[in-house]
């Protein structure tokens, strides 16, 4: 799936010298903005009678609970409470919805969330 | 776990063919890929890391950093390059997909601390890629 958001590497505690050490060059007290690409892959025993591992309406609806709801269309740093006391990096965001998605999907289904910000660039969370 | 995925993209020519063997059996062997021209390709390099993300920062690496050491150590040396007649690497051994993507292992194995090398992908067409892992490479 796919979902929109916007967030910033800048610390407001540190000065533009202190953040710009920390984050890089490109560190802003203004947000800027994704499409981030998620990627969830499961696995688990074929269903003898579907055929299936998972009926994907399912999973989409607890990937649009659990990530689209929360995600789509915010402010990751304002708008969401994942991201008070860490940054709101690709891999922090990958290892919150990794957690999301473990706890809505059923026991051990879950086997990775790969999360791609940009085309070159994806977090690949598993167990 | 967590691995970051970063792609880079060069181009480079090569030939596969091996100095000791005859014009028929690299062709025999390597098909088209022998002309002794060469030929070249838009290849696509995935630098695969694991590691521990920084509590500060939230990344598992600065990517200017890794870009920095990709572009040094590997895409300066062959992008826009004649692999064969260029690069001492390949003076004898053939530059398959396989051979690049070891020498792109070796070039930045280490060189990202502290995050870990796990994995190398070349992608040489949309046909084929080729994939370094950890657990053999190592063992090489």
């Amino acid at each position: 799936m796919e979902f929109s958001a916007s967030h910033r590497f800048w610390c407001e505690d540190w000065d533009a010298v202190r953040n710009r050490a920390v984050f890089g060059a490109g560190a802003s007290r203004f947000s800027h903005g994704h499409n981030y690409a998620l990627e969830v892959t499961l696995r688990g025993s074929i269903d003898a009678e579907t055929g299936m591992v998972m009926d994907l309406k399912q999973l989409k609806d607890v990937m649009q609970v659990e990530v689209a709801a929360r995600f789509d269309h915010r402010n990751l740093n304002e708008d969401c409470e994942y991201f008070v006391d860490r940054p709101a990096s690709a891999e922090n965001l990958a290892l919150v919805i990794f957690d999301l998605l473990d706890a809505a999907l059923p026991a051990g289904a879950l086997h990775a969330v790969r999360l791609a910000p940009l085309q070159d660039l994806a977090v690949e969370v598993t167990r | 776990m967590i691995r970051l995925t970063r792609s880079y993209r060069f181009s480079a020519a090569h030939v596969l063919a091996r100095a000791d063997w005859s014009d028929e059996r690299n062709r025999e062997v390597y098909g088209k890929c022998a002309n002794p021209a060469g030929h070249g390709h838009n290849y696509v390099l995935e630098v695969t890391l694991r590691g521990e993300t920084d509590p500060q920062t939230g990344s598992l690496v600065r990517l200017a950093e890794l870009d920095r050491v990709v572009r040094e150590k590997i895409l300066d040396r062959v992008d826009q390059r004649f692999l064969n007649r260029e690069l001492p690497e390949f003076q004898e051994l053939v530059p398959t997909a396989e051979n690049i993507a070891r020498f792109a292992w070796r070039a930045l194995k280490g060189e990202i601390s502290p995050a870990v090398l796990d994995r190398i992908r070349l992608v040489e067409t949309s046909k084929n890629s080729v994939e370094v892992c950890a657990d053999a490479e190592d063992e090489t």
